[in-house]
Parts: C-alpha cells; sequence; structure tokens
C-alpha cells in the first residue's frame, strides 16, 4: 500500500527550481519518451548541448518563449514508496499569491537557493509564507553546489543562516533539512553523489520517501462540514437522511456525541456510512455519510464537531489575511467568507497590522493591504460562523474572501494568528 | 507545528493514496452539488469519464446521480462505445443529453475539415449545449498529468462566456475551498480527477472491478498505418491509396473520435496485463494514440483557449 505525500516547491528566479523539478521526474522514469523526445528537440532547436530539464516542466507556449514560469503548475511523479503530487509555483512576480496557492494544501516544501547566493531576501520571504500556512516540513536545496566546487564551508553557512531563520518562524530543529544538491548534474537528488563525501545525510528524493505523510489531525477533535444532504426518497430507502461530507479532522465512530454548529444541538452518530458499506470508525480526509440519531433541521453549511471542544461559534472573526487581489484592501469593505460548506457575507473591520516578512516584525494600523501582503483584520460576519483557531484546525481554521462583484478570490483567510511573531496582544 | 490536543488516542484505517484521490474526488462532486443550478457530466464512454460517472455514483449512494451526461457525439465514434454509453444511462437511471456534430456540419454553423478528422468540430457544439441548456458546471475527466498545458488548470477551472480558458484570469485554488461563484452566462469546467495519473486510473478500475467499453482490452482488429498509428476503417473514412490493411491484435489507451484515434499493439486482455503495460509504457496515451494532439507543441493550450477541455 502506498500512500501519498503533497510537496510544494518555492524559489526565486534562476535557481533552478524548473530543472530539479525536472531533475526529479527524470530520475523517478516518471518521464515517457515522447516528452523526452520533444525536449531534446526543442533543446537542439535552442542550440544546447545537454538537454534542458526544465523545459519538461515549463508548460505555457508563452511561458517557453520567455524562459519564465506564471502559475502554479502540478507533477506527478511516484516510487515504489510513495506516490507524490507536487504544486511547482514560480518565485518572481505574485511569489505570495502562488506560495499560498501551492502550500495550502502541502504536507512538505522544497525551498531552493542558489549555493552561490546563499539565503536570499526572497527565501526569508517564503518560508515565511509557508510558516504561516503551517506546512509542517521544509527542505532546503542548495543547489548549484557544483558551482561552488562542492564546497562544505559554503554549505554549512547557508544551512546554519537557514535553520536559525525558519526556528524564528517555529519550526523545530528536526522538522527542516538541508541538502547540498545540483539539480543540472543530479548530486543527491537521488543518488548520492560522491563529490559531497561531507554530507552524510539523505538525498532529496530519500527525504522525500521517507519523511512522515499522514500530517492529518487524528488526534484531534471531529470535525465536519456538511457538504451535502442525501435523501433518497426512493422505494428501497424511503426515510435515508444522511449528511454527506470530508471528516476535516478528528475520527468518528458509531454511538459518537457530537454537536451541530451552530445551531448547538446535540445528537449522537448512530452510522457511518459508505457506498463499500458501513464503517466503524473513519478518521480525517475520508469522504463519508453520518447517520444522526435525532431528526434535526441541518442543511449543507452546518458543522457537526466533537460534543466536547467545540469551535467557537462567532460573528467578529480576528483572522490573518494573505491578500491575493491587485485591487487593495482597504478597512469597510464588504466581502464574502467562504468557511467550509458555508459562504456568508461579510464587513472587513479595523485592519490592524501589516507583517513585514522580512524583519519578521509587524505594522501597526497600515491604510491598506496590496498585493502579496499579509496582515491581520477583524471580520463582521452576516451571522455566525463556527470557526477554529488556524494552527490546530487547518481545515476548519481556514477560509477564502470573495468579491461579490465578480466572485474574484481576493484573499486566503487564516483564523488567529498563525505566526509567533503575530501574536502581540 | 503539528498541535497537539489532548484526545482519546484511537487507531482509525488510513487511506492509501487511491483512497485519498476517491475521497478527494468525492468531496468535489458534492461541492458542485451543493452550490450549483445545473451541473453536466460530460461523457464520452471513454474510461476517465466512466471513472466519473462510477464516483459521482458513489458520492450521493443510495440516492441517484444528481446530474444528467452530456455526449457530444462527433459521429465517429466505435459502435462498442455507444452501445457501452447506451447500457450505463440505463443502469443509472440517468438522463442523457447528446450533441451531434452531424446536426451542426448539416444545418451549416460547422464545416467538415478537409482531413476528415471531427474531434477539433466539438467545441461549436459543446459550447451551444452549454448555452441552450444552462449548465453552470461541467465535469470533464481532464487530468494534469495527460499534458503540459493541463499541468496549470484549477480544478474549478472558470470559463467566460464564450467558454474560453484564460490563464492569467485562473483563481488561486486553496486548501480544498472551492470557489464556484461565476456570472450570468459564464460557467466552470469542474475536474475532479486533476491529481489522478493514468496508472492511478486503471489500478482504481481493478480495485472497483469498473465496466468498460470492450475496446480497451487487446482484440483483433483490421488496422491500417498512418502518421505511425494503427487507424481502422469506419465511418470515418478507411485506408488511402498505398495504405496496407493488416490484421493485428490491439487495443485503444484512449476512446475518440476514430478518425484520429489510434490503436496500440497490445496483448493485454485483462486489466491486471493493462496495469502491467501501461506501468511499463514510454509513451504518454496522447503522444502515442491522438493525432490531434501531435498537431504541434502548443496543440492542447491552444484547444484549451477556445473552450475544448
Amino acid at each position: 500500500m502506498s500512500d501519498l505525500l503533497r510537496l510544494a516547491t518555492a524559489g526565486s528566479v534562476d535557481d533552478g527550481k524548473s530543472t530539479l523539478v525536472g531533475r526529479l521526474l527524470y530520475d523517478t522514469k516518471s518521464v515517457l519518451a515522447d516528452q523526452l523526445d520533444a525536449v531534446h528537440r526543442a533543446s537542439v532547436d535552442k542550440g544546447l548541448s545537454t538537454p534542458d530539464l526544465s523545459l519538461l516542466v515549463d508548460g505555457l507556449r508563452s511561458e517557453r518563449e520567455q524562459g519564465i514560469t506564471i502559475d502554479v503548475a502540478y507533477r506527478y511523479f511516484a516510487t515504489p514508496r510513495r506516490t507524490f503530487v507536487l504544486a511547482d509555483t514560480p518565485g518572481h512576480v505574485q511569489y505570495t499569491r502562488n506560495t499560498v496557492t501551492g502550500a495550502s494544501t502541502a504536507q512538505l516544501a522544497i525551498l531552493l537557493v542558489d549555493a552561490r547566493k546563499g539565503v536570499v531576501e526572497q527565501t526569508r520571504r517564503h518560508a515565511a509564507v509557508l510558516a504561516l500556512l503551517g506546512v509542517p516540513r521544509l527542505v532546503l536545496a542548495v543547489n548549484k553546489i557544483d558551482l561552488v566546487d562542492y564546497d562544505h564551508g559554503t554549505f554549512e553557512v547557508i544551512a546554519k543562516e537557514f535553520a536559525t531563520h525558519a526556528g524564528n518562524l517555529g519550526y523545530a530543529a528536526d522538522a527542516v533539512l538541508a541538502v547540498p544538491v545540483s539539480a543540472l548534474v543530479g548530486d543527491n537528488v537521488v543518488e548520492h553523489s560522491e563529490r559531497t563525501p561531507w554530507y552524510t545525510g539523505p538525498t532529496l528524493l530519500e527525504h522525500l520517501e521517507t519523511v512522515p505523510a499522514q500530517e492529518d489531525p487524528h488526534a484531534a477533535p471531529f470535525r465536519f462540514p456538511v457538504q451535502y444532504v442525501i435523501r433518497p426518497r426512493t422505494p428501497e430507502h424511503p426515510d435515508y437522511r444522511g449528511y454527506a461530507g470530508q471528516i476535516a479532522a478528528g475520527t468518528v465512530r458509531p454511538g459518537d456525541e457530537v454537536v451541530v454548529l451552530p445551531s448547538g444541538a446535540r445528537t449522537r452518530v448512530t452510522r457511518v456510512d459508505t457506498p463499500d458499506g458501513e464503517l466503524t470508525e473513519a478518521a480525517a480526509g475520508a469522504s463519508v455519510t453520518l447517520l444522526l440519531a435525532d431528526d434535526l433541521d441541518i442543511s449543507r453549511g452546518d458543522l457537526i464537531a466533537a460534543g466536547i471542544d467545540r469551535p467557537e461559534v462567532t460573528d467578529e472573526i480576528d483572522a490573518t489575511l494573505a491578500w491575493l487581489a491587485d485591487k487593495p484592501l482597504r478597512a469597510g469593505a464588504r466581502v464574502l467568507v467562504k468557511h467550509g460548506a458555508r459562504t456568508v457575507q461579510a464587513i472587513v473591520g479595523e485592519l490592524r497590522t501589516r507583517f513585514d516578512e522580512q524583519q519578521l516584525s509587524t505594522v501597526d494600523g497600515p491604510e491598506s493591504l496590496e498585493l502579496n501582503e499579509i496582515g491581520q483584520v477583524t471580520l463582521r460576519t452576516s451571522e455566525p460562523v463556527p470557526v477554529d483557531d488556524y494552527r490546530t484546525h487547518g481545515r476548519t481554521g481556514a477560509f477564502l474572501v470573495i468579491d461579490p462583484a465578480d466572485g474574484t478570490t481576493l484573499a486566503a483567510g487564516l483564523v488567529g494568528a498563525p505566526l509567533p511573531v503575530l501574536e502581540r496582544d | 507545528m503539528t498541535a497537539t490536543i489532548d484526545a482519546p488516542v484511537r487507531t482509525a484505517p488510513r487511506l492509501d493514496s487511491l483512497g485519498r484521490l476517491e475521497s478527494e474526488a468525492i468531496h468535489i462532486m458534492r461541492e458542485v452539488a451543493g452550490e450549483f443550478d445545473r451541473p453536466v457530466i460530460l461523457f464520452s464512454g471513454g474510461k476517465d469519464s466512466t471513472l466519473l460517472l462510477h464516483l459521482a455514483v458513489k458520492a450521493f449512494w443510495p440516492a441517484p446521480v444528481p446530474f444528467p451526461l452530456l455526449h457530444v457525439d462527433t459521429g465517429h465514434n466505435f459502435a462498442e462505445v455507444i452501445d457501452f454509453r447506451d447500457r450505463m444511462v440505463e443502469r443509472y437511471g440517468l438522463r442523457l443529453v447528446v450533441a451531434n456534430v452531424q446536426d451542426w456540419i448539416d444545418d451549416g454553423r460547422l464545416t467538415e475539415r478537409p482531413d476528415g478528422t471531427r474531434n477539433p468540430l466539438q467545441t461549436v457544439p459543446l459550447l451551444d449545449t452549454i448555452t441552450e441548456h444552462r449548465f453552470d458546471a461541467v465535469f470533464g475527466g481532464g487530468r494534469r498529468d495527460e499534458e503540459r498545458a493541463r499541468a496549470k488548470e484549477r480544478i474549478f477551472s472558470l470559463r467566460n462566456a464564450f467558454g474560453q480558458w484564460e490563464p492569467r484570469r485562473q483563481r488561486p485554488e486553496l486548501w480544498n475551498l472551492y470557489n464556484g461563484r461565476h456570472r450570468p452566462g459564464e460557467h466552470v469546467r469542474v475536474f475532479p480527477l486533476s491529481n489522478w495519473t493514468e496508472l492511478d486510473v486503471w489500478r482504481y478500475i481493478a480495485r472497483e472491478n469498473i465496466e468498460l467499453p470492450s475496446i480497451y482490452y487487446a482484440h483483433e482488429r483490421d488496422v491500417y498505418s498512418r502518421d505511425g498509428m494503427w487507424l481502422t476503417e469506419g465511418p470515418w473514412g478507411g485506408p488511402r491509396d498505398g495504405e496496407t490493411v493488416l490484421r493485428k491484435t490491439v487495443r485503444y489507451r484512449t476512446v475518440g473520435d476514430g478518425s484520429c484515434t489510434g490503436a496500440v499493439e497490445s496483448e493485454a486482455s485483462t486489466l491486471d496485463e493493462v496495469i502491467a503495460e501501461v506501468g511499463a509504457s514510454r509513451l504518454t496515451e496522447r503522444g502515442a494514440t491522438r493525432a490531434d494532439d501531435r498537431l504541434s507543441e502548443a496543440a492542447m493550450e491552444d484547444r484549451k483557449r477556445e473552450g475544448y477541455f
């Protein structure tokens, strides 16, 4: 039984990220002959003597012509041990927008730096965004190690500087790994390199294959956003009434006491149903249908939660926003908030702080939040919403901010203050 | 970074990679059922759309699938596939909407291409039918591993009133929160299989014992070689001068317009044999068997922009 690891890559321009991703696909034999032929042909056309592996992943024609990457792209590769879903996020323009998108579902992120340049402004920014989103593990790929003559001292300085920065963002030492690689030549990507005898850690792929993948909060209290009410009203199932959804956190068993929010009604789970049969227990990540003991008025958007340790039901949410739209955010804006399966109207109150990802500090009372900026706001919602703190319950602590006029996604919302530096009150 | 909370420790069954992909697809289908007024499943009878239908049946069980099927029929279909389509509609008690490309050719809205290929002609009947039935969400079986332009596709992909995909206007897709808001005339294409690979599809078909059209398995057929592919004679035409017809044991990796969908030589007559063959294949399914995708490097990107998938 192979499991699934979702990962994201982030890096700045020209640090060789496309080449590294191309290398992972190539060396895990995830590239098939016709794709490889196309890369060989294109490389020859460009006058190159060796195939340019970055061409494997640069998708759109406009990107290939300009030699840039404009949007998050998803890649798939597998080894006998594990299946990987990789969100490849470009580093230059719209870095926050792309990194947030790629990292929101990632269990691990690979940050690239150029060994000749070390940790740069972009690296610190990316790491801060990854920490904000709560990506559990980071890998620093110190790329182009061949261009610094495989120098141990250079690698150590970079690794140490990054470890300090990650520590300030709240990462434990064992959640961060630095690997010296050359994506171009292949050192330490899949095979251990003879040219870095001083490096005794795992290769990049070995690490990806062995790092714990199951980060679902199995131990957390149960959370279940109701997506859809299943009422067949057929001769075989005249009275069936099931609440369909994907378990956001915790586990559920028949007999569990639960509370339905925002109403607060209490009841008991009588059955955990699937088309393949009833389950004695189901856990975070599973799509199931719950049957309840009492006939309650429950519809899409309600949240079924553990009877004890339930989320807060509030119409005033303190949240951190990563602003993703060209149009800046100002106090008083009317927006939509999509939380779980519920969409409510909201008014943005005060803009309390803006986060400086470079200095890891905050600026109080900003006028506005601009594209790619992160800040803390208060949102007043038109009806009470059951919310969790993002740090303890990622799925029920997250929401989208949507423009009611044209439906654009304006911001990624995180309930609470998900970074140590933001906790100042 | 993981929070620890005091709660009774339980050992719950963990989902393997196929279980996670299934759960994600079911979640996406239920979101669409909850948020849209008139969803439809694009159904060709191919393995990906058959898998979509299977997942829809599971997502709403024991209630019936709350969506109709839409088939854009080029008139160049394999008879086995049409027969299969009709049996699925019957089995699950579904409503089927068919857009016949021939009707658009007959009344002059479309003109037959000189090469006789009808795959590129599907776009107009598709968009016209979406407009006519006011479908606001259209499920497709597209996967991101198929082709480079699809690697950047969202799971919820907003299309303008012309059905066009505008890569720079796509919304960021965060967590498992999908934004399906659209203005009148716009619609959303939804791809629940985005994160599946061809091998995942086959492994899941085996695990769930899903029936497919017979042409996916090895059979004997009269074929002729064109552009490095084995084509077969049908309503779309046959061999030209100098193209020799041979009897071969073949199967299809994709199902499409018969004029440009090639068979591959194969002895794989069971699911396990197909999985072994797919795992060992050195060609992508599109590169191997679809002439329309080989037209140019950016073929798919152009067709996506026009409103094809």
